[in-house]
């Protein structure tokens, strides 16, 4: 594992090169290991595709024992001391998070471009989309923001030349070879081809989010009429 | 209470931001040039972490409904309190029902003004900053408008007795300043300091050089997530897209346009270009003030270089915090 700094207070761990699975559960399982208790002078910890960045405060580290002339190896050798003797922890078992998707129609204004670029129904795209296993490698880009792994090949559809002004939250996208779900009423170029009636950001819970890194998603098709009743205020979803 | 008059240009509620929260795709933010709040805060006998105002170009015009005490600093403002210069750096006094007004900055671009006890919104994810993209924290998740009226913490007792020294001797101003700038090994005009970034490599040697030397000139593309910089375009000899990862303030990424980006506190948590350096957090401040057409040079450091600084500049800091403790103690 190279550690490489990040500007005088990051530390980032490249577990690997390529986005797959197995780098996944790398960075998962480090993440988890550095996150179970917790180091010193650390304020987060961020896991990425490939990496882990550990953010520091140099002052706090000579406080608690860092010599000022080696903070950065001091620290790196407390992070590769802990990945080699994890803390006892539960086994990581993926969440597996059941999003309803209202597809089409309005909520999905490009359900037929989608469908035209792969030369298939927008039945059998929605289907296709519900049907696959998808993983959450990260959340970025905004607040609950997943970059999710697993959109089948032909439902790959390049993103709008043109990025439209305002997405509805809960809106799902596919841009190029990704698909993900537009927590904040943003602009946005990627084909929506759907939207949700969870909310995937929540500031006022803990944590604010709905999905986390190192989740599974499984998308479901359900009706306008479901729609319409989940995202009602009285419905109990969150 | 402080009722805003006029907003400014963009003034907003920040404190030192929302950090832990960046795994969940929530930017850090806060106050642009954290050490620069933190001195505004110690010179009204604040906690560091103090909600203050943040202001931009132009500043607002505000009244108190107390007396109370006030400090700014920042860029070069025509600050002033009932007509008359509001001197910066130090507590200053100011009276229930005069206005204070920050004018256009003759240099610089950015300030900060903190009162006494700290400015009282709601904590949302552990922070008082405000978060515009997704419209929460701060005050109603904006910047201020007309007419907003903004409650203040009580102030410490030991603010409470610098006002009562103030008030006693007749004085708008004390006599000593905390002036941030100054603390630590300062960068010369014009140059910050940086490291090498993780992609450094990705640029070609000449590339490198040049960055290292080129005198960077800010353009109007800025705002509180980063600046762009032009100058001579920067060739890889890495082609190839990066796996995308965490960027950090102070994390100057290259897009294939070869031209630099600086990001600042309110960046994204993950970036996509390579990260060609990455400016000492000492520095980071210098970015805050550029106007476009400034210039702008980076100076190599190494990573314990950085720390030094870093050090030298907090045990100031703390050399201060001590000696203004001991004014009424």
């Amino acid at each position: 594992m190279q550690i490489t700094p990040l500007g005088d207070n990051a530390l980032v761990l490249e577990l690997g090169t390529v986005i797959d699975e197995s780098t996944h559960r790398r960075v998962q399982t480090a993440w988890r290991a550095l996150a179970a208790a917790p180091l010193p002078a650390v304020s987060e910890l961020v896991p990425a595709y490939t990496t882990v960045t550990v953010f520091y405060d140099p002052w706090a580290a000579v406080q608690a024992g860092a010599p000022a002339l080696g903070i950065a190896d001091w620290l790196g050798g407390l992070v590769r001391e802990r990945l080699k003797n994890p803390p006892k922890m539960e086994k990581a078992k993926p969440r597996v998070v059941d999003v309803p998707v209202c597809y089409g129609g309005e909520h999905g204004p490009d359900l037929a471009r989608v469908a035209a670029q792969a030369k298939l129904s927008p039945e059998e795209v929605i289907k296709r989309h519900a049907k696959a296993d998808y993983l959450v490698h990260l959340i970025g880009f905004a607040p609950g923001f997943p970059y999710l792994g697993g959109l089948p090949k032909d439902l790959h559809t390049p993103r709008h030349a043109k990025p439209r002004m305002v997405v509805p939250p809960g809106s799902i996208g596919i841009g190029g070879e990704q698909t993900g779900i537009y927590p904040l009423a943003t602009p946005g170029g990627w084909n929506l081809i759907g939207r949700t009636p969870l909310r995937v950001f929540r500031p006022e819970q803990n944590p604010p989010v709905l999905l986390a890194a190192g989740d599974r998603v499984k998308f479901r098709a359900i009706t306008p009429e479901e729609f319409a009743k989940l995202q009602a205020p009285t419905s109990k979803l969150p | 209470m402080m009722r805003i008059v006029k907003p400014g240009l963009l003034t907003t509620v920040q404190d030192l931001g929302r950090p832990g929260y960046q795994q969940y795709g929530i930017v850090v933010g806060g106050a642009l040039d954290g050490f620069a709040a933190r001195a505004a805060n110690l010179c009204v006998g604040n906690d560091d972490n103090a909600a203050l105002l943040e202001m931009a170009q132009y500043g607002p015009e505000v009244i108190f409904e107390r007396d109370t005490l006030v400090a700014w600093n920042g860029g070069d403002f025509d600050a002033r309190v009932a007509g008359e210069p509001l001197p910066r750096d130090r507590a200053v006094r100011v009276a229930a029902g005069e206005t204070i007004n920050f004018w256009p900055a003759r240099s610089g671009l950015r300030a900060w003004l903190a009162i006494a006890g700290g400015i009282d919104v709601p904590l949302v994810m552990g922070s008082r900053t405000t978060y515009r993209r997704a419209g929460l924290g701060g005050h109603e998740g904006r910047p201020l408008i007309a007419g907003d009226a903004l409650k203040l913490f009580e102030p410490s007792p030991w603010a409470r007795q610098v006002l009562a020294t103030l008030q006693t001797g007749g004085k708008r101003a004390v006599a000593w300043t905390v002036r941030p700038e100054t603390m630590g090994q300062p960068a010369r005009p014009g140059v910050v300091r940086a490291l090498r970034g993780p992609e450094c490599d990705w640029f070609t040697k000449e590339a490198q050089r040049i960055f290292f030397s080129a005198a960077w000139r800010a353009t109007n593309e800025a705002d509180r997530m980063g600046v762009r910089l032009s100058g001579p375009e920067l060739a890889r000899r890495h082609e190839g897209e990066m796996v995308s990862s965490s960027v950090n303030a102070g994390t100057v990424q290259v897009p294939p346009a070869g031209q630099p980006i600086v990001l600042l506190p309110s960046r994204q948590s993950i970036g996509g270009y390579p990260r060609i350096a990455g400016v000492a957090s000492v520095d980071l401040g210098r970015f805050t003030q550029l106007r476009p057409g400034d210039t702008v040079g980076f100076e190599e450091i190494t990573l314990a270089v950085a720390h030094d600084l870093y050090l030298a500049r907090e045990r100031d800091f703390a050399r201060v915090r001590m000696g203004l403790a001991r004014l009424t103690g």
